[in-house]
């Protein structure tokens, strides 16, 4: 196939893939399985008729992830926005959207708050928040309660607002803003003001925290970055809508699809109560197996480039798919198993791959594991209380999950 | 084995402290990688292996 594409990309290509196979909500969409064998670098189509390649294969992602010529900087002419969540082009768009070095210095601002020491000892924190939701949970037996609602949200919601600073009060604000932020199917205008509410918001909290700014994550950038210059009051505000979209609708979404892929497979779930010491295996795995990332990340080219036996010209954009290279079976053997004792279960690009190599990985793991025990340990009766297929998956958002998870015990 | 490192490529996801926590660690300042041992013992080298081949930044470089 690869012979006929021409170096400019052809007429008319698909879209991005997103849809998963029918009645198999926990497998990627089927499309991305004959990609990588017939077509690893294929052109798609981007929902304003601009085109972009899609890459499929594990050893192409990492390439092109791992090579900085790819740029992340969305302001580079050729940058595939279209389709994009998160909004839209601003001044301060947050470090994951630049370069270096501008991205090496922002980044290695909030690096150590997320390094493996700082999060472990979080661990007891996380540890006794999550009981105390599992407590307000057996409350409630004997109804169905919405999972997502109950726990997989709260937990890392509570945990980002704690660490930056951030009123818990608030997080109706910031999970119904998020949401739309992530949103596919919503209107550009929509976004645009939801957007804009958020920066609204967050600008409101920066200015009340550069008053009294606290032992925390926002409060200590600005004591030590903005009040030095490093950065500005604008530049404070863009980390934290950073760190508080991607802080918490990721773990919650995993929490949601591991919870319920461990109610579907009983015989995992007893391996895991009997011996605590797989679950750091199995949320490698359960990361490999989910890859939630569904709508990029997204590079252009800055110079020629050939991956994979396909030249990518400078200016032009790259869509990863991330959920493809972690079912790739050059890599991962019987790749749509779910084997919690996989050897290799950490080579998993489910946290992007790269200087961009999500910064709250540690964070994520340890709310994973500790989350998923707990639930494991004290409702080990757990079920979906409604048929899998009236489960609302979350095929319109860039975080795919359940939207809601009803379950009894 | 010898283990030398490009540490100003590193991006501080600590994969490696996950993997080799008696080889790697993150300097309290930012979360860059730190080498507790550059010659580590045979016990250790798997592991060593396997935090080179994940390091995001491919920071880690190992002699043998």
């Amino acid at each position: 196939m690869t012979d006929m594409i021409d170096t400019t990309v052809p007429a008319a290509p698909g879209p991005l893939p997103v849809q998963p196979p029918a009645g198999c909500p926990f497998d990627p969409p089927a499309e991305f399985g004959a990609l990588r064998t017939e077509e690893p670098i294929s052109p798609i189509s981007l929902p304003d008729g601009s085109r972009a390649w899609l890459a499929t294969r594990y050893a192409d992602i990492r390439a092109i992830l791992g090579d900085t010529r790819f740029s992340s900087d969305t302001t580079v002419p050729g940058y595939p926005l279209s389709g994009m969540t998160g909004g839209g082009n601003t001044a301060n768009r947050g470090f994951i959207r630049m370069d270096p070095p501008e991205h090496t210095r922002l980044r290695r601002m909030v690096t150590r708050e997320f390094m493996v020491k700082r999060v472990e000892a979080l661990r007891p924190e996380i540890q006794r928040l999550t009981d105390e939701l599992c407590d307000a949970m057996e409350r409630r037996a004997g109804e169905p309660v919405d999972l997502v609602e109950a726990l997989a949200l709260p937990v890392p919601s509570l945990v980002i607002s704690l660490l930056l600073g951030v009123p818990y009060e608030d997080h109706d604000v910031f999970q119904r803003l998020t949401g739309k932020l992530l949103s596919r199917t919503i209107a550009e205008d929509a976004r645009e003001s939801a957007r804009v509410e958020l920066r609204d918001y967050l600008d409101a909290l920066v200015t009340a925290k550069e008053k009294e700014p606290g032992d925390d994550i926002l409060g200590r950038l600005i004591t030590e970055q903005q009040r030095t210059g490093e950065i500005t009051h604008d530049d404070v505000a863009a980390f934290a809508a950073l760190l508080l979209v991607a802080g918490h609708e990721t773990t919650a979404n995993m929490i949601g699809l591991s919870a319920l892929t461990l109610m579907r497979d009983p015989e995992t779930a007893e391996q895991l109560r009997q011996d605590p010491s797989l679950i750091r295996g199995a949320v490698e795995e359960l990361l490999r197996f989910h890859s939630i990332i569904r709508n990029g990340p997204r590079r252009v080219a800055t110079a020629d480039i050939e991956i994979g036996g396909q030249l990518i010209k400078a200016g032009e954009g790259v869509v990863v798919a991330v959920p493809s290279a972690n079912r790739d079976e050059t890599v991962f053997a019987d790749p749509d198993r779910l084997d919690v004792r996989r050897a290799n279960a950490q080579h998993h690009v489910a946290f992007g791959y790269g200087i961009h190599q999500c910064l709250g990985q540690a964070l994520a793991r340890v709310e994973l594991q500790v989350v998923i025990a707990t639930l494991l340990r004290r409702f080990p009766t757990m079920r979906p209380a409604v048929p899998v297929e009236e489960i609302p998956f979350r095929t319109d958002m860039a975080i795919y999950g359940c939207h809601s998870l009803p379950v009894t015990w | 084995m010898k283990i030398t490192l490009d540490a100003d490529k590193c991006c501080a996801a600590g994969q490696c402290v996950l993997i080799a926590p008696e080889v790697f660690d993150q300097r309290d300042e930012d979360g860059v990688v730190v080498l507790l041992d550059a010659e580590p013992p045979a016990g250790q080298h798997a592991a060593v292996r396997e935090a080179a081949a994940i390091c995001p930044a491919a920071v880690i470089e190992v002699q043998e």
